[in-house]
């Protein structure tokens, strides 16, 4: 497969920027690709986790934060656990979705990060998670209201899913160590 | 035995049948679960992929209360598990980050306290011994297909729970119980675990290929031991036949329900009626017939 890329000519590159928000260093990745033949979605992606790696050494710039991969992403880690190097790329995958926020490149089908603000939101305001609270945002949010609905009275009834979260979390806490992040 | 128990947020939720059938199995074997008092959420997916210093912050926050308990933590969602074993991981290693971690938390944390899946503490310090005295019923044969998912057994070097490739601890514990425990490849593959809200679609491709899998290996139900594994499974699994075209009837349980049922617990009391796919075939199996008037 040939990769076309064309070079960024900032002093500091993606490349850099990966490396110190994951903490993660590619250049010994072998090309081995058995990153790519793990990872469960391969088969969905256009661009696999070994061609990442290969586009991030070329300095490739924030083309790569349009690719498919970085939120389809399971974070499952067959990656790093596979790899002979030990790259952990499950986290390079982590700092490009964090870059990609930050630089507003975000924008593919299925919402992860509204789905991630609004995990962390109710974690800040009961300490724990609330799914009905936490889908009932993200569908609003996303306009998919007719998705699933057939399911919830099942859950419901089966008592599947809480209809009321939980008050019993030390949430002062969660807000410390949220305000901190910032 | 005396434990601090991390339930997770799911067991209040999609996950409170995994929660009764641990607390019912705990009584019967005598483990006493303590819930450190205001827990909170482990932060899970959404927190690493948004902050790296926030995803080690809230595990780590948990198990200081296990600390101050003075007691190892013990965990059942697979999640949980793995970001909590991160931060110990993390602390210990990166100095740097154990002091970024205490001023998040305002005190040190020395990534002391040992976590333990429940699984583990059944096989490992119940031990065989007791657990086969305490056995009342039997799987009678049930073919059992053992569903790890991603997180227990990656990155293998922070968890350290069991071959990374083939783990064998939960097929153990079910020919322990007298089913017959199916060799099968998928043991480690991903559900598509945290997309169960946002990209259905990358569930259902990574789901029907476990589904498949287990059916081709002759499997009458599929054993998991993690939360995010057992929602997406089960109840995805109509909109998988629906899709993919397929016919799959393979109930999703828990392995804890399957050592509840080989106690003697009553299918209710371990949650079972909250599966979405009827686990009849299972409690069927298990119970004799007159016992099985009662509860059917």
């Amino acid at each position: 497969m040939s990769i076309v890329i064309s070079k960024e000519k900032k002093e500091v590159g993606l490349l850099q920027t990966v490396k110190e928000i994951s903490g993660v260093d590619v250049a010994g990745c072998l090309q081995c690709k058995k990153c790519t033949n793990g990872c469960p979605v391969t088969a969905l992606v256009k661009v696999p986790p070994s061609e990442i790696i290969r586009r991030l050494q070329l300095n490739a710039g924030d083309s790569i934060l349009s690719s498919d991969l970085v939120w389809m992403c399971a974070s499952c880690e067959i990656c790093y656990s596979r790899c002979p190097m030990q790259i952990d790329m499950a986290a390079v995958i982590d700092a490009l979705r964090m870059i990609s926020i930050e630089k507003n490149a975000a924008k593919q089908k299925g919402n992860v990060p509204l789905f991630n603000r609004w995990f962390l939101k109710t974690i800040s305001i009961f300490g724990r998670t609330y799914d009905l609270g936490m889908i009932a945002a993200y569908k609003i949010g996303t306009s998919s209201y007719f998705q699933d609905t057939d399911k919830f009275p099942m859950m419901l009834q089966k008592k599947k899913i809480a209809l009321f979260p939980s008050f019993k979390a030390d949430r002062k806490y969660v807000k410390r160590i949220l305000k901190k992040k910032k | 035995m005396k434990y601090a128990f991390y339930p997770g947020c799911s067991s209040e939720s999609t996950a409170r049948d995994q929660y009764m059938s641990i607390r019912e199995v705990s009584k019967v074997l005598g483990i006493e679960l303590i819930e450190p008092k205001g827990w909170t959420c482990c932060g899970s997916t959404p927190a690493h992929q948004t902050d790296r210093i926030l995803s080690i912050a809230l595990p780590a926050a948990n198990l200081l209360l296990a600390k101050k308990m003075g007691l190892d933590m013990v965990v059942f969602c697979a999640a949980c598990y793995n970001r909590m074993k991160v931060a110990n991981y993390e602390i210990q290693t990166n100095s740097k980050c154990r002091k970024e971690i205490s001023d998040s938390l305002g005190e040190d944390y020395d990534g002391s306290v040992n976590i333990h899946h429940f699984v583990e503490v059944l096989v490992k310090y119940i031990g065989i011994t007791k657990l086969q005295e305490a056995f009342t019923h039997s799987l009678d044969g049930l073919k059992v297909v053992n569903y790890y998912g991603c997180l227990l057994v990656r990155p293998y070097k922070t968890t350290n729970f069991d071959d990374p490739e083939n783990p064998m601890i939960m097929d153990s514990l079910v020919t322990m119980m007298g089913g017959e425990s199916i060799d099968w490849p998928h043991k480690v593959e991903c559900c598509g675990g945290g997309f169960a809200l946002t990209r259905t679609d990358i569930v259902i491709e990574l789901s029907n290929s476990i589904l498949g899998m287990a059916k081709a290996a002759g499997a009458q139900c599929m054993a998991v031991a993690c939360p995010m594994c057992q929602v997406n499974l089960d109840l995805r699994q109509s909109d998988i036949n629906k899709t993919k075209r397929t016919n799959y009837d393979i109930p999703i349980v828990y392995i804890t329900q399957l050592v509840g049922l080989c106690l003697g617990i009553s299918p209710e009391n371990l949650g079972m009626d909250k599966c979405v796919v009827s686990p009849k075939p299972i409690i069927e199996a298990v119970i004799s017939n007159e016992q099985r008037k009662i509860f059917l």
